[in-house]
């Protein structure tokens, strides 16, 4: 993989940690955590700090018989599933979305595929595919928008994203990612609100594809 | 000289041998304190007690997962304690990293283990010289369950006023730590 340059920004991170993002954001953060040591040691750190918190708490007093409990329930508690695996360029938290299931792309014009994974009032996930050299229709967005690259690369007004990098387009970004020339750009992309397309014939088409 | 702390070596006990009296140990140390923590994020005693036998089971059945080269026992189940929280007001469970695999064959690096034993020892003490408001803010980001405004909103700070001082405490947090830590 190439070298990641693009990381999520620390205040997200935090946000992610204290479970207080949007879904949809969060599995882009779970997904690019995944893929990269730098974020996964600043995830990590934040909890060394939580730990150390927690040692330092005053005691509560806990009920007599709470051990006792714990221990006759240790056997018979359920194991908790197993993690879902990640797949071939699917880490985990994205297999997770896709309910283990590799992707159903739909089409969507000039090449380019989607799979929506969530689309409610937090804000919509999908999977886009874009076919080498080719362009996302220019658009901004109503919020924030997240695009993790789990293949391939794009580049837009903002700089070149390549695999593993995670582009952070707030709703002033107008922009249009155009895929490297090494071959398609999948990508994982997260909204807390639709996107607008600028063109006149993706703006009527929006409403189909609720891209 | 620096040594595992004794709560990381409790929780390898459980992870490598099954060891219920080190689970017994891990649980007198950690349940007052998970509970402590719990009921500060807003539960009430009894749930809070649940709570705490639900993370101590999570502790149990998710213990090979624990890797000492990456986290100190109180931050492995810090994380599992925080995560189960989040889950009690989020409607969907919050989505989680790929765990990364360890190698089967891979030898504990001990060096690589006490430095992170070191770094976390380090932390607690740096912690303590913080102010009691910058503790206490450090508390409400990491252990309420609350999104920031609505720190602000309970405490009357100006949301500003409480970033800056998590802000703060996290930068003087750092900054002891680089002071420590031989470069
Ligand atoms: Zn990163
Ligand atoms: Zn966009």
């Amino acid at each position: 993989m190439s070298k990641i340059t693009h990381h999520i920004p620390e205040e997200m991170l935090c946000a992610y940690a204290a479970g207080t993002l949007p879904q949809p954001f969060a599995v882009v953060i779970a997904a690019h955590v995944s893929l990269c040591d730098a974020c996964r040691a600043a995830v990590e750190t934040e909890a060394a700090l939580g730990g150390a918190l927690l040692s330092g708490m005053v005691p509560a007093t806990v009920s007599e018989d709470a051990k006792e409990r714990l221990f006759a329930a240790l056997d018979s508690a359920p194991l908790p599933p197993p993690q879902q695996r990640g797949s071939g360029i699917f880490p985990a938290p994205v297999m997770e979305a896709l309910n283990g299931q590799p992707p159903r792309w739909k089409m969507l014009g000039g090449g380019i595929r989607q799979q929506i994974l969530s689309a409610n009032a937090e804000g919509s996930l999908r999977l886009l595919y874009i076919p080498r050299g080719r362009a996302v229709p220019e658009h901004t967005h109503g919020g924030l928008e997240l695009t993790l690259v789990l293949q391939g690369s794009f580049s837009d007004c903002e700089g070149w994203f390549g695999t593993g990098d995670v582009e952070v387009a707030s709703d002033d970004v107008d922009h249009q990612p155009v895929a490297g020339d090494e071959g398609p750009c999948i990508c994982l992309a997260a909204t807390d609100a639709p996107l607008r397309f600028r063109a006149m014939i993706p703006r009527l088409l929006q409403p189909l594809f609720r891209i | 000289p620096a040594e595992r702390s004794e709560q990381t070596q409790w929780l390898l006990a459980v992870r490598d041998q099954r060891d219920r009296e080190a689970f017994g140990r891990l649980f007198d140390f950690f349940a007052p304190r998970l509970k402590a923590m719990l009921i500060r994020g807003g539960l009430r005693d009894g749930s809070a007690e649940d709570v705490v036998q639900d993370v101590m089971i999570s502790v149990w059945n998710k213990a090979s997962q624990f890797d000492p080269h990456r986290a100190e026992a109180s931050a492995w189940i810090y994380r599992i304690a925080r995560n189960r929280q989040i889950d009690l007001y989020r409607r969907k469970p919050l989505p989680e990293p790929e765990l990364l695999q360890e190698p089967e064959s891979s030898e504990p690096d001990a060096p690589q283990i006490l430095a992170m034993e070191q770094e976390a020892a380090q932390l607690r003490e740096a912690l303590q010289k913080l102010r009691p408001e910058q503790i206490e803010a450090l508390r409400h980001a990491y252990m309420d369950e609350l999104p920031h405004s609505e720190i602000s909103r309970i405490t009357g700070l100006p949301l500003g006023t409480i970033k800056s001082r998590i802000r703060l405490g996290l930068d003087r947090l750092r900054r002891d730590l680089t002071d420590l830590r031989p470069q």
